[in-house]
């Protein structure tokens, strides 16, 4: 909420500064967002009068003005404004005058004499209008300074308001708050009742008494609609940010502004019979004033007469309805809706307004028959006419209720942890105008009716920290029981994980979540993604079931901005749909890990040949994270991937991820150039370890052989070494493949496999005929189990 | 005997002429070989008269140690010098990188969380996690958000396409629920439950998208439920982690009234620098407050018997500010010009 610092000093005009006003307010939780001058700095500008104008001889747009100043002689001032005219009264900068950009000196212009300068509002920084002169009311005094003259020293102050404090959108409210700081006297506007001068009224019915339970309505004859709005209230409403339209809507906004109050004001003349509060029927429309034609839902109020909807009841006026500046008779509105019956309605209907914001956070419920009586007595000030009487509708049993909270005071010390006395309590609580009465060790608080938000004993103990001070509060030290954290043996954490990829040369990324359906379509094979229903951007609008996509994506465009080399990794959450289980059932969200290398396999350096990064680098880092842990891989088959160069992950027979190549046609569409190698795991799964398990260090000597053999192209290393395990006998420590070879020596469809076998006892030295005996019986095992033999 | 003391000098001499061991060899031969100058006069001794022969013997010895020990000398200057030139010629440019693997780096955020994480458990907060697709009931209602509150049009929130019961989280707020929740049976056999200390890092989401606004972006709660809990120690866990995480013990932090429907009382929370770029300047950096008495109820704690505060800070922001980043959407651009400078 915006307003002007001069208007609120009317209500209440405490010893402080703008500064320390402000300061006041942000720490008793109005927070002052924004305070700036009404007007940049400048001085020595004062009211002016053209009395002639003569053209300059020396140039056709310029003219040369007499102009008064009161200083007794006339002063001669050279001016280029088209408007320029005799008898016009302007902003004037005397020779001395400092303007926001410039210093006034005299000067000759085009040969004649100038002895200051006559200013549009944009040369004084009042508006962008450069139009020509700002021209000034025929009234204001020559001579007068212009900063005076147009209350140009103030300061307009934003407050941010938190939801909870809706007493506060009204000058009255920040008034009271100021006074409750500070206390400095409180002076309110008077809302003394106007005297009926006609009898004309008009029913007022509550058909939903629950939404609405107070109505309050008036007719007001023979106004002029036409008439000029007072350049005070002009100047208040637009320095709260109101445009000013015209003298009737102002003086809604205005007493809005001053009292917090929204009022409406209809057309007399378009209604037919009583005013009726009720919900719609079906199939009603209603044109607004926003000239938006709705359809309320039937949980939207309606302000209707005998024949039609006229208004959506404290949320906006109908356009059929509202007033014309030829409008000479109206029916004035001043009503309490509930808070419970305005919420979200506006913005179901992609709009808010200042009524229903004020209304669905909560107005003073017996605000509606002064509110009325200040606009009435605002209306016929400006407008001329006559009223008639308030007809008031009421149902007090729909009223809010203001049942009195208990506090108690010790409680109260201790959630605060200050020493704060009971009379103390009592006394910050009756400078916000609750009513407090003593009961025994306890206080019985009854909130008044502008107070929407005092209903728990937490609600006071808040207004009495705020009004003490957060400052007040002491900053301890936290005390407890101190219980040790527990730290698993066997487990890592995930920053023992990133610092393991980190070192491994992987730079961390974060990506967006949500992701363009086409990558998911590509990658993943995801035809029923997780849709956001409103997403910011149709590249957006999926949530991820693949960390990968983001990765290629964020290579891509590292790639356009010449990094050759990327090496990435994001650890983060992705979203699938399963039917059951997870903190929210139907959506499956796992932590997972990936990672992507691209380019060589080292980065650019001396000494080394170059060579690109490939299946079985990433393999190893891979392998390296879950170590002691040992990983085994099979043939996958996965829409982002290369057919040929796709492993699924397992740990302990659980299929826990996959790595491979990207699918080429992927690396040609996403213009990647070079094909990255992908990881993606379970994070949980890469976070449990081993704990170590000891096994005795044998002290006699470790044989070592050496074994080649010779199988079928198709069999995989791990199965033949699978095999060979599974012919072992226990003097076997470890069979480790040393050297793959296809080529010269060997049949086309087959390959050879070598491999280090290395045999120890724990008690005794081997002997040779055992060790031959056990590289027999791994030979044997592997030639009946997959044809292997041994390579001559 | 001039000429033995000449024949001396004169194999000093070839051997310092001689300038690798082949040459040395040559040399040496000259005077201790078969023929060599010094091997014919021993072989002359036998001519002497025995009365001479044994003086005479000795001095040529005299004269043979001398060679060979200047013979030596010389072998022992040449290995030297030839080990010098080995390892000369085998010197490295010791200013050449180093070969191999590089380090790659933490992203930003992640840096900052690892020691806002470390700084809180080394006071006995543990690390909580919740999902980021939630239920309106968690993110809203349980945090004493009910439909329609007007506190709701504080979040800009996304939606799941046919769900308006599922979100994506606003904040991590939801995870004080499911944490005490979690707290309370697991401990419903106890007489006094233990405290709650936790903190929640994580993503959360908003339909929002400039410089200071990105629609996706992180936050980190903190929660601390027990006995007797109260707002002065809100104050001393904010202040002290705020000056250790800036390392700044002179560091301006102030708390200011404000409204969240999840706490009462709440604060904003406001530090000012001291030095710097943004000196003397208060800037918002975190909501807390006192756990609402209806949120304890919905985590299933007694709020008679027990309190609590909770706060939820930017990680990002608190990032920025640490190293000075200007632009939010830079977290999440994957720019490795940009990320590679936080190692």
């Amino acid at each position: 909420m915006q307003f002007s610092e001069k208007w609120l000093r009317t209500f209440v005009d405490p010893q402080l500064d703008s500064e320390a006003l402000g300061h006041a307010l942000t720490m008793a939780g109005l927070e002052v967002e924004e305070a700036r001058p009404a007007a940049p700095a400048f001085s020595g500008v004062v009211v002016g009068q053209i009395v002639a104008t003569d053209k300059h001889p020396g140039a056709d747009k310029l003219k040369v003005c007499k102009v008064d100043a009161g200083q007794g002689d006339l002063l001669q001032i050279v001016c280029g404004a088209p408007n320029a005219a005799t008898g016009m009264k302007v902003p004037l900068a005397v020779v001395g005058a400092r303007l926001p950009d410039f210093e006034i000196k005299a000067a000759k212009l085009r040969g004649i004499e100038s002895f200051g300068m006559l200013c549009s509002a944009r040369e004084l920084g009042l508006s962008d209008d450069h139009g020509g002169l700002l021209e000034l009311p025929a009234e204001a005094a020559i001579g007068r300074d212009l900063r005076d003259l147009l209350s140009l020293d103030d300061t307009l102050l934003t407050i941010k308001l938190t939801p909870n404090r809706a007493d506060c959108l009204s000058l009255t409210g920040v008034a009271r708050e100021v006074a409750a700081l500070t206390s400095a006297p409180l002076s309110v506007p008077s809302c003394e009742p106007v005297r009926p001068q006609i009898d004309d009224r008009r029913e007022i019915v509550l058909e939903a008494p629950q939404a609405c339970p107070r109505y309050c309505g008036r007719i007001l004859r023979k106004l002029n609609a036409a008439a000029a709005t007072p350049d005070w209230m002009r100047q208040r409403l637009e320095r709260s940010g109101i445009r000013s339209i015209s003298a009737l809507v102002d003086v809604t906004n205005y007493v809005m502004l001053e009292l917090g109050q929204p009022l409406h004001v209809f057309d007399d003349d378009k209604l037919a019979g009583a005013i009726r509060v009720r919900f719609p029927r079906a199939g009603e429309t209603l044109q607004l004033l926003n000239e938006q034609t709705v359809e309320p839902t039937s949980d939207t109020l309606l302000i209707a007469d005998d024949a039609h909807a006229l208004a959506l009841g404290g949320v906006m006026g109908g356009e059929e309805s509202g007033v014309t500046l030829a409008t000479t008779d109206v029916f004035l509105e001043s009503a309490f809706f509930a808070p419970a019956a305005i919420a979200g309605r506006a913005r179901a209907y992609g709009f808010v307004s200042d009524a229903s914001h004020r209304f669905e956070r909560g107005v003073d419920f017996a605000l509606p028959a002064q509110a009325i009586e200040r606009a009435t007595r605002l209306i016929l000030d400006i407008c001329g006419g006559v009223c008639g009487p308030v007809v008031e509708a009421v149902s007090v049993a729909d009223l809010p209720l203001r049942p009195a909270v208990t506090l108690r005071p010790a409680r109260a010390r201790r959630l605060l942890g200050i020493d704060l006395s009971n009379d103390a309590m009592a006394s910050l609580l009756a400078r916000v105008q609750l009513a407090v009465e003593r009961d025994g060790e306890t206080l019985r608080v009854t909130p008044p009716s502008f107070r929407f938000d005092i209903e728990i004993e937490e609600d006071l103990v808040e207004e009495i920290v705020r009004l003490h001070g957060y400052d007040e509060i002491p900053t301890l030290p936290p005390r407890g029981r101190l219980a040790m954290l527990p730290r698993s043996d066997a487990g890592r954490s995930v920053w023992d994980v990133r610092r393991m990829l980190v070192a491994r040369d992987y730079q961390e990324v974060i990506n967006y979540a949500f992701v363009d359906e086409a990558w998911e379509r590509d990658f993943c094979a995801a035809s029923d993604p997780i849709r956001l229903a409103n997403p910011i951007a149709s590249h957006m609008s999926v949530m991820r079931s693949s960390l990968i996509p983001g990765l290629v994506a964020t290579m891509a465009s590292n790639r356009k901005r010449q990094q050759s080399r990327v090496r990435l990794f994001e650890i983060g959450r992705c979203f699938e749909r399963k039917s059951d289980g997870g903190p929210v059932a139907g959506y499956h969200q796992p932590v997972r890990l990936a990672s992507l290398a691209s380019g060589s396999a080292l980065s650019e350096q001396w000494g080394v040949v170059g060579r690109s990064v490939d299946f079985f680098d990433v393999k190893a880092d891979l392998e390296a994270l879950f170590e002691p842990g040992q990983l085994s891989f099979e043939v996958l088959a996965h829409p982002a991937l290369h057919p040929g160069r796709a492993a699924a992950v397992i740990l302990q027979g659980r299929h826990i991820g996959i790595i491979g190549e990207l699918h080429p046609v992927w690396v040609q569409r996403y213009e990647l150039g070079v094909a990255p190698v992908v990881i993606e795991v379970e994070l949980e799964l890469v976070l449990q370890g081993l704990v170590p398990t000891y096994n005795e260090v044998s002290r006699f000597p470790i044989v070592s052989r050496d074994l080649a053999l010779i199988v079928e192209s198709s069999i995989s290393a791990a199965r033949l070494l699978d095999t060979l395990r599974k012919g072992a006998s226990s003097i076997v420590k470890s069979i480790a493949l040393f050297d793959v070879y296809h080529g010269k020596g060997i049949d086309p469809d087959k390959k050879s496999l070598a491999f280090r076998v290395l045999m120890q006892d724990a008690q005794r030295t081997l002997e040779d005929a055992e060790v031959d005996a056990a590289i027999a019986a791994i030979v044997s095992h592997a030639e009946a189990s997959l044809g292997a033999r041994l390579r001559g | 005997m001039e000429n033995l003391d000449q024949l001396v000098q004169d194999a000093v001499s070839a051997f310092a002429n001689a300038s690798d061991g082949a040459q040395l060899e040559q040399a040496k031969a000259g005077f201790l070989g078969k023929s060599g100058s010094l091997t014919e006069r021993l072989k002359g001794l036998g001519k002497l008269p025995a009365d001479e022969r044994k003086q005479v013997g000795a001095e040529i010895n005299r004269a043979k140690t001398a060679i060979e020990t200047a013979l030596e000398a010389r072998r022992e200057a040449l290995r030297e010098a030839h080990l010098f030139e080995q390892l000369a010629a085998e010197a490295l440019d010791v200013t050449l990188p180093g070969r191999g693997l590089h380090q790659g780096g933490l992203h930003p955020v992640s840096r900052t969380l690892e020691r806002i994480e470390a700084l809180f458990r080394s006071v006995g907060f543990i690390v909580a996690d919740g999902p980021e697709i939630e239920t309106d009931w968690h993110n809203f209602t349980a945090l004493n958000t009910p439909e329609n509150h007007p506190a709701r049009s504080m979040h800009d929130t996304f939606y799941i396409e046919g769900r308006d019961d599922v979100l994506l989280r606003t904040h991590t707020s939801p995870v004080q629920i499911r944490s005490m929740l979690a707290h309370v049976e697991r401990h419903a056999s106890e007489g006094t439950m233990p405290d709650i200390r936790l903190i929640a890092p994580g993503r959360v989401y908003r339909v929002d998208s400039d410089a200071t606004h990105s629609p996706m972006f992180h936050q980190i709660e903190g929660l601390w439920v027990g006995e007797d809990v109260s707002f002065a120690d809100l104050k001393g866990v904010i202040a002290d982690f705020l000056r250790k995480f800036f390392e700044s013990d002179d560091l301006q932090v102030r708390f200011r009234p404000s409204f969240f429907p999840f706490t009462e009382p709440s604060a904003e929370i406001d530090v000012a620098f001291m030095g710097g770029a943004l000196k003397g300047r208060w800037l918002e950096i975190a909501g807390c407050g006192l756990v609402h008495p209806n949120v304890m109820r919905f985590g299933g704690v007694d709020p008679e018997r027990y309190s609590g505060f909770a706060f939820g800070m930017g990680l990002d922001r608190l990032t920025m500010l640490r190293y000075g980043i200007n632009d939010l959407r830079l977290f999440f651009e994957g720019d490795l010009r940009f990320l590679s400078q936080f190692r």
